[in-house]
């Protein structure tokens, strides 16, 4: 389990970046792949597959619902359109193309989402994504999966590319700690547990894995095992993980770049209500906008630095103690 | 399956209900073939025969949509029955003509249509909008065989049908793409992105007809959103215009010819029609869109269609 992450952690890499290469890399392997942008391609970095495939890659001008209306027309010739643009704009402008043709309509079509949540820094809540999960989450059908380092960017993205239906992979624009080994396979659908404990466990996504992994880190030093889970496929939910989690650590925190409404914490909460109530506390934005400055200053004062994540760990931890006897529950909720 | 059969349905006789006027040949004119006046005569007979044919869907499920659909019956019955390169027992051909069925609510057409080209039994037609019908209100494609892309949702066709024709010149193919629009669609500012992407990628394998029958739910185009000058308009996005008088079926297959000769640009057909076309209490009135005949309505439309297929019978 340890050589699934690399202590200490690598040096950070653009996660951009990476997704370029990885697209370049998807280019070669998959000549069925083609790409499209929004007039973005030198933020998104789609703008590698097109030097490498100008023959497959589409700008379509600033107009993300035609980006995403012309994708659907492309996956009907057998293609694999990959769809990119800002995170807030595939979620918000272009929601209704989403919703009507590649849920309902069962276009097979991968959306691409830069500058998810605070990664855009400095042009402020206009360009912020803090509530994209829980739109596209709330779509029938749609898939939602969100890379923590460079390495799961890259392992990732030719399974999207194969997976049968919608998919929304959610990026960060910045540098990122790489923090998985090479040993590190990530399976969508698939939450991969990095640190064993059981005295509660982080469900973590995207940027804030590192920053659990470092909160537990913290807490080790006070004598509490937090376990942490990458749980990078938000939709489908392991629901089976998240089960045994509950069970075997009676409390549970999620931490994720996203407002506390609807994302990852409300995807555990609606899992845990149904199959095993347990205390949980959610670390993310609060209901509100943030505001423009540097990224990691932005994640701190906006709820989501590392001690935020390891003081909810011990919030949930004394509601863990008056909740009563989780040993004896476990037994009914087995099978649930 | 779910049958649309309520009471003032089971009143009625056979005939009303499921009879022809005249013996539906359903022969198709292969793309290519002469438009002979006989050719012309008949699918202009069958376009009559199919608009008594929604009329009974939409009567029978109490809901739906008659006027857009009566406004493209001379379109679509030229498309299906002699334009476009199909075969309904493979839906999926990869080389396929593809239509992209726009204006979503007309869809009582489309499955019509579908149904005697032979995508699935006519009979079926009698489950539009029921439950468990594989004829949705609006087309869902992965329900209804022949139905290409989700619709409903105004103005998605032209960005769409780019798309589709973007991946046919990649595969080399000949096929070609076809998108039929209303024209309220074009209060749709996405309609406008489609257009732009059409001429930027010159993409001359792409033809929409645009239904311009003049009249949406509220009113008139004219009132409720005007987009006179229209040619000049797609004309100024560089598309080639075809205008044409859209219940002429001469003048659609000419038109469908036509746009096949046009090479490195996008075609708009701008097809003037009418709305509730054939059945005069509901020509050019709003109302229309969206409403459901009473019995005696009924009766009276159904008397007008049957004169609008008798002056097409030899």
């Amino acid at each position: 389990m340890a050589s699934l992450i690399r202590n200490p952690f690598g040096q950070p890499i653009m996660m951009r970046k990476a997704y370029g290469d990885a697209l370049v890399e998807l280019g070669q392997a998959r000549k069925d792949v083609v790409v499209l942008s929004a007039d973005v391609s030198s933020s998104d970095f789609s703008h590698m597959f097109e030097q490498n495939f100008p023959d497959r890659f589409f700008n379509v001008g600033i107009a993300e619902p035609a980006l995403v209306d012309s994708a659907v027309g492309l996956a009907n010739g057998g293609l694999i359109p990959i769809v990119n643009t800002f995170a807030f704009l595939i979620a918000t402008r272009a929601l209704e193309m989403v919703r009507t043709h590649l849920c309902y309509g069962q276009a097979n079509v991968k959306l691409a989402g830069a500058y998810a949540g605070l990664s855009d820094s400095f042009d402020g809540p206009t360009h912020h994504s803090i509530t994209d999960i829980a739109i596209l989450r709330s779509l029938p059908r749609m898939t939602i999966v969100v890379p923590a380092d460079p390495l799961s960017v890259i392992r990732l993205l030719p399974q999207i590319a194969a997976w049968e239906g919608p998919v929304y992979f959610r990026l960060c624009r910045n540098e990122v700690p790489q923090i998985y080994a090479d040993d590190c396979q990530p399976q969508i659908g698939k939450g991969m547990t990095l640190i064993d404990g059981d005295d509660a466990t982080i469900f973590a996504c995207g940027v804030l894995v590192a920053r659990s992994l470092q909160a537990a880190e913290i807490l080790r030093h006070e004598g509490i095992h937090a376990r942490v889970v990458d749980m990078h496929t938000i939709k489908p939910l392991d629901v089976e993980l998240v089960a045994s989690c509950a069970r075997e650590t009676g409390a549970i925190v999620t931490a994720e770049e996203h407002t506390i409404i609807g994302g990852l914490g409300g995807a555990i909460a609606e899992c845990l209500a149904g199959i095993c109530p347990t205390p949980l506390e959610r670390v993310g934005l609060d209901d509100r906008f943030a505001e423009c400055g540097p990224y990691l200053d932005l994640l701190d004062k906006y709820g989501m630095s590392v001690e935020a994540i390891a003081s909810a760990v011990r919030r949930v931890l004394k509601r863990k103690s008056t909740t009563g006897k989780l040993e004896n529950r476990s037994e009914t909720t087995q099978n649930a | 399956m779910a049958i649309n059969d309520n009471a003032e349905w089971k009143n009625r006789t056979e005939d009303d209900m499921n009879g022809c006027v005249a013996d539906l040949s359903n022969k198709l004119y292969a793309y290519g073939t002469r438009h002979t006046p006989e050719m012309i005569r008949d699918l202009s007979l069958r376009a009559y025969e199919y608009r008594i044919q929604v009329l009974r869907m939409v009567y029978g499920c109490k809901s739906g949509h008659i006027g857009g659909a009566f406004s493209i019956a001379e379109i679509l019955t030229a498309l299906y029955f002699h334009q476009l390169r199909l075969d309904p027992d493979n839906p999926g051909w990869d080389d396929r003509d593809r239509l992209v069925f726009s204006k979503g609510h007309a869809c009582a057409m489309l499955y019509t249509v579908l149904a005697h080209r032979g995508y699935f039994p006519v009979d079926e037609l009698n489950t539009f909008r029921a439950l468990n019908s594989r004829l949705q209100g609006h087309p869902e494609p992965a329900k209804t065989p022949g139905v290409e892309v989700a619709a409903g949702p105004l103005g998605h066709g032209v960005a769409i049908g780019a798309g589709m024709a973007l991946a046919a010149r990649m595969a080399g193919s000949r096929r070609k793409v076809y998108v039929v629009l209303g024209d309220g669609e074009l209060n749709s500012g996405v309609i406008w992105e489609g257009l732009l992407l059409g001429a930027k990628f010159s993409l001359d394998n792409l033809t929409v007809i645009v239904d311009y029958n003049g009249v949406q739910q509220t009113g008139t185009t004219k009132h409720v959103m005007p987009t006179e000058p229209i040619t000049d308009k797609w004309a100024s996005f560089n598309w080639h215009v075809i205008e044409i008088h859209g219940h002429n079926m001469a003048a659609v297959l000419d038109a469908l010819d036509y746009a096949d000769e046009i090479h490195g640009r996008p075609v708009v057909i701008i097809a003037r029609t009418t709305k509730g076309k054939g059945v005069s209490f509901m020509e050019n009135i709003p109302q229309w869109h969206g409403g459901v005949p009473t019995e005696q309505q009924f009766d009276q439309a159904l008397v007008e269609l049957r004169e609008g297929v008798e002056q097409w019978q030899a």
